[in-house]
């Protein structure tokens, strides 16, 4: 797989070039070292050992803040792990990798945030939560209306709960 | 007698006799054509010795030259399947008036219209994208393969496996009826009890799983494997698109594969993510797809507005106007793409908060394409346009597309959503920006780098016909079906009941007709270029005076595409070399790396697809075995270390001189 991209490459010495190729010019990866991993695995313990004891032995009252603070592990640790375990730096790979993780993570917020917000309205909206919604006086099928502007601004104002949507349109 | 039943379903699962549908004479028929042609071929193939060159040459190759062309063969044996589909739906829609039922019962035409969105979206507008930009990456950065030549094989099978899975199903059992998505409830075990929605989950995971890591493979490729001088912003625009579409593969397909994970699980053992009751939520399902689903219609269309833009550059035979602001309305269509996945539920019960944000980013993303047309414009403007056939695919593209945008953005419109959504309006709208953005591309780019890849042009006679037949019969059968959408007809309908609308449905049968003289042409011409391929024969590597580095080098290329690599210097970086007095080396030629064919994908894309249909029909042991064997195969190759080889200096210097002779012989 290893192939060279520049025609000088000795083949006999193609690993060697490649090597220099990727530490020259492509911005290089950060090499593994034993210290590296073993800091890491120590610190992921830690952070797994503090959430763990947050939840058996209770120290704090609120579980809000219990909640709060095994979350805030986790995504500490999810840094260790791509820091110690996965190499990423900001130089790595010529900015690539960075690059990489800050579009993925604009994705998940985006896929998440928006999946929260979408489903939220869709749940208030659509979903029968007793008979009520069924047999109210719109006479609306529960399912999503079949097209039709009037059936759906019926759905959009009166299913949906008072004030939770100021900006919906009111005439 | 218990117990033989007992054994047949052991052995069998739930496939019997009764699954093949003898029933239905139109399958018949097809079956019996199929199987007269197939039988033919397979002699032809055994009489003719062709096997040991196939496997060797083709079907085990890791060349992504090879591999490309084999995406495109398998592209254009899928568009035939999914025009078949395309034909009959559109027969049925005209005759089924006057309460005529047609001829088509709704058990097969409801597995029509989801086979032929699945078999046009997934078997024929991705291998297209994914063959060009397989053929043609790897030569515009100057680099001898992709980066992973052997998933690069792997995948194209995976692919190929899924294609296989969804045929299948057209004489094994049945296909889905649920339409292109399976959306549930109606996709669940409750409405959807058959095999379809099963054929449906299988052959899109395992074809999935080729999709995601050949977008792996390109992204890693282009980022790593550019030429020596290549940087970002010298990158050809085609190279350019093809990255941000393989950005959008990566991010999007492990949804889709997640989303049908938890549909399977719910038929098969009974969770309830998406079901009516038991705390299930069919939405979820629709939010999901879609997040995967929106991504994908650019994933099928960026690359083509890259093939575009080389066209246009090519043929105007000027550098293509606003380089840089090509890439940024790239880059933001890429990250765009996730913002407006919405509005393909608007009318599901948002809240209008919800839906004005998403109209909004929709219109937003009209934008960068906007800018794109212009640059286009631009381009030509006062170039020196030359009227050849990807310069015609292009033209035709700008025109159509730009109406089909437009009808975007009305659908855009939440309000107006709400009238057309699931209409024929709609159905007019994707057809007008797939059929004339991605397919028109496609031809472009077939009729643009064939003489690359085989070394002959293709025949201009039929290329025009088919050109001619094509665009107008796309307009003769789509056009209608604008009316039709705005008259309030919604899609996916069998027979009519109001008399005044069947001439609508008359019309547009009389354009699918067209279109299929199109696809015939478009055969025809191929037929006719190989047979005329002395007469048409391309010997200088660079027939239409190009600009990027794939005609650098001789038509077809060599195995290992480039001697020395290039170094570039500009961003039409042959341009600049010609503009150098560039003059191919004739010495100083080295052993070159290359990797190794290997039968590996092919067998495991094998066991992929036989571990599939096991589970589509619940044969657990065959399921079982397949699966092991397929870990344990992937396993074994991993200790194969006899995966490379070295081209000879000599070698080398003998191909190379005798390229040098055929550029000799021309002048």
């Amino acid at each position: 797989m290893a192939h060279s991209t520049t025609a000088k490459n000795d083949p006999h010495s193609a690993a060697q070039v490649d090597h220099d190729h990727a530490g020259h010019m492509e911005g290089g990866e950060a090499h593994a070292t034993l210290k590296g991993y073993l800091t890491g695995f120590v610190l992921s313990v830690i952070m797994t050992a503090i959430p763990f004891w947050l939840v058996m032995a209770r120290p704090i009252e609120s579980s809000v803040i219990t909640a709060l603070l095994v979350i805030g592990f986790a995504l500490a640790q999810i840094f260790v792990h791509m820091v110690y375990f996965l190499h990423m730096d900001s130089k790595s790979e010529n900015g690539w990798t960075i690059m990489a993780l800050i579009f993925t993570g604009v994705l998940v917020i985006i896929t998440i945030s928006g999946s929260l917000w979408v489903m939220y309205h869709l749940n208030t909206n659509m979903m029968p939560t007793s008979g009520q919604v069924m047999e109210s006086e719109t006479g609306l099928p529960t399912p999503a209306p079949l097209g039709g502007v009037t059936g759906g601004e019926a759905a959009g104002t009166a299913a949906e709960p008072a004030g939770q949507t100021p900006s919906a349109p009111s005439n | 007698m218990l117990a033989n039943l007992d054994l047949s379903r052991f052995l069998f699962g739930r496939l019997t006799l009764d699954a093949i549908p003898y029933y239905d004479p139109i399958l018949v028929v097809t079956f019996i054509v199929v199987a007269i042609g197939g039988i033919g071929l397979l002699s032809a193939i055994t009489y003719y010795r062709w096997w040991g060159y196939l496997w060797h040459e083709w079907f085990t190759t890791v060349d992504h030259k090879k591999i490309g062309i084999m995406y495109m063969i398998l592209a254009i044996v899928m568009l035939l399947r999914g025009f078949a589909d395309a034909i009959l739906m559109r027969t049925q829609q005209a005759i089924a008036f006057n309460g005529s039922e047609g001829f088509l019962p709704a058990h097969h035409y409801d597995q029509i219209f989801t086979a032929h969105g699945v078999i046009m979206i997934f078997f024929v507008a991705m291998p297209l994208i994914t063959g060009i930009m397989n053929y043609v990456v790897p030569l515009q950065i100057g680099a001898r393969d992709v980066s992973f030549p052997f998933l690069n094989n792997f995948s194209f099978w995976m692919t190929a496996g899924g294609a296989i899975l969804i045929m299948a199903s057209l004489f094994i059992g049945e296909f889905a009826r649920t339409g292109w998505l399976a959306f549930p409830p109606l996709s669940g075990a409750d409405y959807s009890p058959g095999v379809g929605v099963d054929y449906y989950i299988w052959g899109l995971q395992v074809a999935g799983v080729g999709t995601l890591l050949s977008g792996v493979n390109l992204l890693v490729t282009i980022v790593k494997m550019r030429a020596p001088g290549m940087s970002m912003m010298r990158m050809p625009i085609f190279t350019w698109s093809a990255l941000c579409t393989n950005v959008l593969i990566v991010a999007s397909f492990p949804v889709l594969t997640a989303v049908l994970v938890l549909l399977g699980l719910d038929r098969y053992v009974g969770t309830h993510f998406f079901t009516n009751d038991m705390g299930g939520n069919s939405m979820m399902y629709f939010n999901l797809i879609w997040i995967w689903g929106h991504p994908e219609v650019y994933i099928l269309i960026l690359p083509l507005f890259g093939v575009f833009s080389e066209v246009t550059s090519t043929f105007s035979g000027k550098r293509l106007f606003g380089y840089t602001s090509m890439v940024y309305a790239l880059v933001v269509i890429t990250i765009l793409a996730y913002l407006v996945w919405l509005h393909h539920f608007f009318t599901m019960g948002n809240g209008a908060s919800v839906n004005s944000f998403f109209g909004i980013t929709t219109m937003i993303i009209s934008i960068p394409t906007g800018v794109k047309i212009f640059n286009w414009l631009l381009t030509m403007y006062e170039g020196r346009i030359r009227f050849e056939l990807p310069m015609m695919w292009t033209i035709a593209f700008i025109v159509t597309f730009t109406i089909g945008g437009m009808t975007g953005v009305l659908l855009a419109v939440p309000p107006v959503d709400f009238t057309v959504h699931n209409s024929l309006f709609l159905v007019a709208h994707f057809h007008n920006v797939i059929i004339g953005g991605v397919l028109f591309g496609a031809f472009a780019a077939i009729n643009y780098w064939f003489p690359k890849a085989f070394g002959f042009k293709l025949n201009e006679f039929w290329g025009k016909v088919s050109f001619w037949t094509w665009v107008s019969g796309f307009y003769l059968a789509f056009m209608p079906l604008y009316l039709l959408g705005l008259m309030g007809v919604t899609r996916r309908l069998r027979e009519f009941d109001d008399p005044s609308l069947q001439i609508w449905f008359v019309i547009a049968a009389a354009g699918a007709g067209l279109i299929a003289i199109g696809i015939g042409a478009l055969l025809m011409q191929i037929y006719v270029s190989i047979r005329d391929r002395e007469a048409l024969a391309d010997t200088t590597g660079d027939p239409w005076n190009g600009r990027t580095l794939e005609w650098a080098t001789t038509s077809p290329p060599p195995h290992y595409n480039f001697a020395f690599s290039p170094m570039v210097r500009d961003i039409d970086a042959f341009t600049d070399m010609k503009r150098a007095g560039f003059s191919r080396p004739e010495k100083g030629f080295r052993s070159i790396h290359m990797p190794r064919n290997t039968g590996a994908g092919v067998i495991l894309a094998g066991l992929s697809t036989l571990c599939g249909f096991a589970l589509v029909w619940y044969i657990w042991w065959l399921a079982a075995v397949s699966f092991v064997g397929l870990i344990g195969y992937a396993i074994y190759h991993t200790f194969d270390y006899d995966r490379d080889y070295y081209i000879t200096a000599d070698e080398v210097a003998k191909t190379e001189r005798k390229a040098a002779s055929m550029l000799g012989a021309k002048g």
